[in-house]
């Protein structure tokens, strides 16, 4: 059953993104407009050059060092469960559990709640707070890895593989392909929680989204710029990259190199192969399949939206489940990055 | 199963050769007899099953997955196994994890419906590698990028056998190879395989590539038709006979025809046809035979094989692969000559004098069942393998035609991420009928062109395939065309792929039925 007013009527996928209408804004445009709410700072949710951005502290944070003076004209920070009013509507942010400041927007509107998730995951993560689930009328969620064939194993299980290809080689540098923003601060906080204390070596672009972590109270250990290391200071390390700089010339300069990607999709092996990748680390910031099919049962709303990913499978899932559902196909995210 | 499952999986993530030789050296070190026996077999692609195909595997997941997400995970991960292996719902309760020589032993044993419930239980004691493994190894496919030559040297290295000793024994040995480990690790005698009918290994022809020609003599070279059939070879020692296909695939079964008319004590190099009145039939005609694993009595007369002899490798218990191809050639012809030989005949030799000769001869042959032409230096020994220089395949010229695309698919494994099968179309009453699907004969760059090209350009989605609007002219180039009853065109194309893709050319330009029907042989 759908609530007194239904959101059909107030909330619309437009080839700029999602739009509220009554607010007259939109959550994670795909280009500049007057007024946006950004769910979290991966690229292709926080665009630059929006005239007023509305976004958690850390979000915000992380846009400024991201985007510089084009983060936004205004940037408007707001607490966690912190409502706020925007024209005839009530908007809320709760965590999401995706990377730090991640958060799914909660939209009430006569009588009727919307969630928008952004991008989220339900499994405990050091450097982030924990997704909170939120019933709701509609649940727009996204689906990047809305396949049966993605079921994450546990993050101990995949540090416990890299640890152990640690040994085993000891005299080749474990050189990780990693996100700047949330995946390298992850794997960082996992090998620490594992024991692993020795410096970890960074290529230069994930130095700067490292600090930001730290300033903000996730504590990363000893890290140390990977350029000017030594071949034998890299022999037996660590060494995160972005996953671009693997095939190029950067990780040649390392000693014998085992290449290692920390993604969701190293779980098919025909993808780890495509890309070069030795060590696949099964280690995502996503929901995967069993994550994502029970939180569109534990919201229990009547509708669900897909925005981007695997869309048809969850809309799908949720009619096998009795629930409506559909596949917005909204432009400008990214299927298959991570 | 387990061990060996975690070996296939490090072998196709490890990308150099020294790095997969030193893993097969630790598993055959560390596992004992027989697992590491059928684990050589399953490597060098001696083990095969027929009790399950892929279509048992993909209704035993249906059974437990609904159909459209199967589809569309399949469609992501582009590997039935490993798609299969990921989605895998286990049930818990089977927890006896079975090693590759029981696998063997039971599959062995099994019907086509005993061995489904095998399969079930298995899939559900083991983990997603393990179910991986046992689907790729089950379904005869395993390519993580070791050849039966690389798994055979990583035997030999470190030991007192040399890989030229190993290949030697080979084809006399079978799974599980207790003899032959026994032999490497110091505790046995050489096997022995003298009077065992094995495969001789084939020598193989080289490519003519442009510029080729100009350097070498014609008076050095004998020609001879490139056949269209299939290569194969017959072995005749004391009462064995066999008919082994170029890769060493024991094939006789499906051509009892042949076997009954094999002479004694010859090794003969030839191709395998189905010939009617000295005329060979299309191509089409010999898949149904090797369709067949027992064919019957009806195919047999509809469709009956023969082999076109190229060479003659052994005589009488003589090994003649040293001798020169002329003087093989001249025992050949008097061996045939001297007695009815049922179900052979003889390839003729094409006389030249002149390459452009030659390059008119090739380029004027459009009978059917010829594909080009074979250059043999008329000195040269029968070697393995293939070297260049004693042997040339001088393809003649492909035929081309101007199709539209109709519908693209995704690749299958390394291809997974791209739609890079593409079935395309010719005109017919103002509409496109498909003709043809061509997965090669493009490069990387021109694929992820593609690839973006059919995203933009989707104008329906079926389950994996995407219906793309008729606007972009593929050129195939292809071998021949026949008549089939199959297609929706009454066409089926032989080696169909991508010449070039005119991005610059209208799609009404593009090719009509009719004219394709004017190229059939």
């Amino acid at each position: 059953m759908i609530a007194p007013l239904s959101p059909h009527r107030w909330l619309k996928p437009t080839p700029k993104g999602l739009y509220c209408e009554p607010g007259d804004f939109f959550v994670d445009p795909a280009e500049p407009v007057d007024r946006a709410v950004i769910t979290h700072g991966h690229g292709d949710h926080a665009r630059a050059n929006n005239r007023q951005v509305l976004a958690t502290r850390e979000t915000i944070a992380i846009m400024r060092r991201r985007l510089g003076d084009e983060a936004g004209g205004t940037l408007q920070a707001l607490d966690y469960r912190e409502a706020i009013r925007i024209g005839d509507i009530s908007l809320t942010l709760i965590p999401a559990g995706h990377v730090l400041g991640s958060a799914q927007v909660v939209l009430e509107h006569q009588g009727c709640r919307v969630v928008v998730s952004g991008d989220h995951k339900r499994r405990p993560d050091p450097t982030c707070a924990a997704f909170e689930l939120a019933r709701c009328d509609l649940f727009v969620t996204e689906a990047t890895f809305g396949l049966p064939v993605f079921r994450h194993p546990p993050d101990e299980q995949e540090i416990a593989k890299l640890l152990h290809s640690m040994r085993v080689f000891p005299e080749r540098a474990h050189v990780i392909g990693v996100y700047a923003l949330g995946k390298c601060q992850r794997v960082l906080a996992l090998l620490r929680r594992a024991g692993y204390d020795a410096p970890v070596y960074l290529h230069g672009a994930l130095q700067s989204l490292c600090a930001l972590y730290e300033e903000h109270g996730v504590a990363l250990g000893p890290l140390r710029p990977a350029t000017g290391a030594t071949r034998e200071e890299l022999a037996g390390s660590i060494v995160l990259a972005p996953p671009s700089a693997l095939s190029d010339v950067w990780s040649r300069r390392m000693p014998d190199p085992v290449i290692a990607i920390a993604s969701g999709w190293m779980r098919v092996k025909q993808r780890a192969k495509q890309r070069g990748v030795e060590l696949p680390l099964v280690i995502s910031d996503h929901a995967d399949w069993d994550e994502l099919d029970r939180t569109i049962s534990e919201v229990e709303a009547g509708e669900i939206w897909v925005t981007h990913g695997a869309e048809e499978a969850l809309v799908r899932q949720a009619h096998l489940k009795g629930i409506a559902a559909r596949a917005l196909s909204l432009a400008g995210f990214e299927d298959e990055a991570e | 199963m387990n061990r060996f499952a975690q070996l296939l999986d490090a072998l196709l993530l490890t990308p150099s050769r020294n790095g997969k030789l030193r893993l097969m050296k630790e598993y055959f070190a560390e596992t004992t007899d027989p697992e590491r026996g059928w684990a050589l077999a399953a490597l060098t692609g001696e083990l095969s099953f027929n009790e399950v195909k892929p279509a048992q595997i993909r209704d035993l997941v249906l059974s437990r997955v609904d159909a459209e997400l199967f589809a569309w995970s399949y469609d992501f991960v582009g590997d039935l196994a490993e798609t299969a292996s990921l989605i895998w719902p286990v049930r818990p309760g089977a927890d006896h994890v079975p090693s590759l020589a029981e696998i063997v032993a039971e599959l062995d044993a099994a019907t086509r419906a005993t061995a489904g419930e095998r399969l079930e239980r298995w899939l559900d004691a083991l983990d997603a590698t393990g179910r991986w493994a046992l689907l790729k190894l089950i379904t005869g496919g395993l390519r993580v990028g070791v050849s039966a030559r690389l798994a055979k040297t990583a035997l030999a290295q470190e030991t007192h056998v040399s890989l030229e000793d190993v290949e030697a024994v080979w084809h006399g040995l079978a799974p599980p190879y207790g003899e032959l480990f026994a032999w490497l690790d110091g505790k046995g005698p050489r096997p022995e395989t003298g009077s065992q009918p094995t495969f001789h290994p084939l020598m193989l022809a080289q490519p003519v590539e442009e510029g080729d020609l100009d350097a070498l003599d014609p008076a050095a070279y004998c020609a001879e038709w490139k056949w269209d059939g299939i290569r194969v070879q017959l072995v005749s020692r004391g009462d064995e006979k066999r008919l082994y296909s170029r890769s060493g695939d024991d094939i006789g079964g499906a051509f009892p025809d042949i076997l009954d008319a094999m002479p004694d004590a010859v090794v003969l190099d030839g191709e395998l046809l189905v010939l009617r009145d000295s005329e060979v039939a299309p191509f089409n005609d010999l898949q149904q035979r090797l369709n067949r694993k027992v064919p019957s009595a009806k195919m047999l007369a509809d469709y009956p094989a023969w082999v076109r002899l190229y060479d003659m490798l052994e005589e009488g218990g003589e090994d003649l692969r040293p001798l020169s191809f002329d003087e093989r050639r001249r025992r050949l012809e008097a061996w045939y000559g001297a007695g009815p030989r049922p179900r052979l005949d003889l390839s003729p030799l094409v006389p030249f004098s002149s390459w452009d000769e030659l390059r008119a001869l090739r380029d004027g042959a459009r009978a059917r069942g010829i594909e080009g032409l074979m250059l043999k230096r008329g000195d040269a020994p029968y070697v393995t393998g293939r070297p260049k220089g004693p042997w040339f395949k001088w393809k003649r010229g492909a035929l081309t035609v101007d199709t539209v695309l109709m519908y693209a698919q995704r690749g299958h494994g390394k291809r997974s991420p791209f739609y890079s099968d593409y079935t395309f179309g010719a005109w017919q009453d103002g509409g496109l009928v498909p003709v043809g699907k061509a997965y090669s004969g493009f490069t990387d760059e021109e694929l992820r062109r593609l690839d973006r090209w059919v995203r933009e350009h989707t104008v329906a989605r079926f389950g994996p395939v995407r219906e793309v609007a008729p606007k972009l002219v593929l050129e195939i180039a292809f071998d021949s065309v026949h008549r089939s009853t199959r297609h929706k065109s009454g066409l089926a194309m032989r080696f169909p792929r991508v010449h070039r893709i005119r991005w610059d050319k209208p799609a009404a330009e593009a090719d009509t039925v009719e004219t394709l029907e004017r190229l059939i042989t």
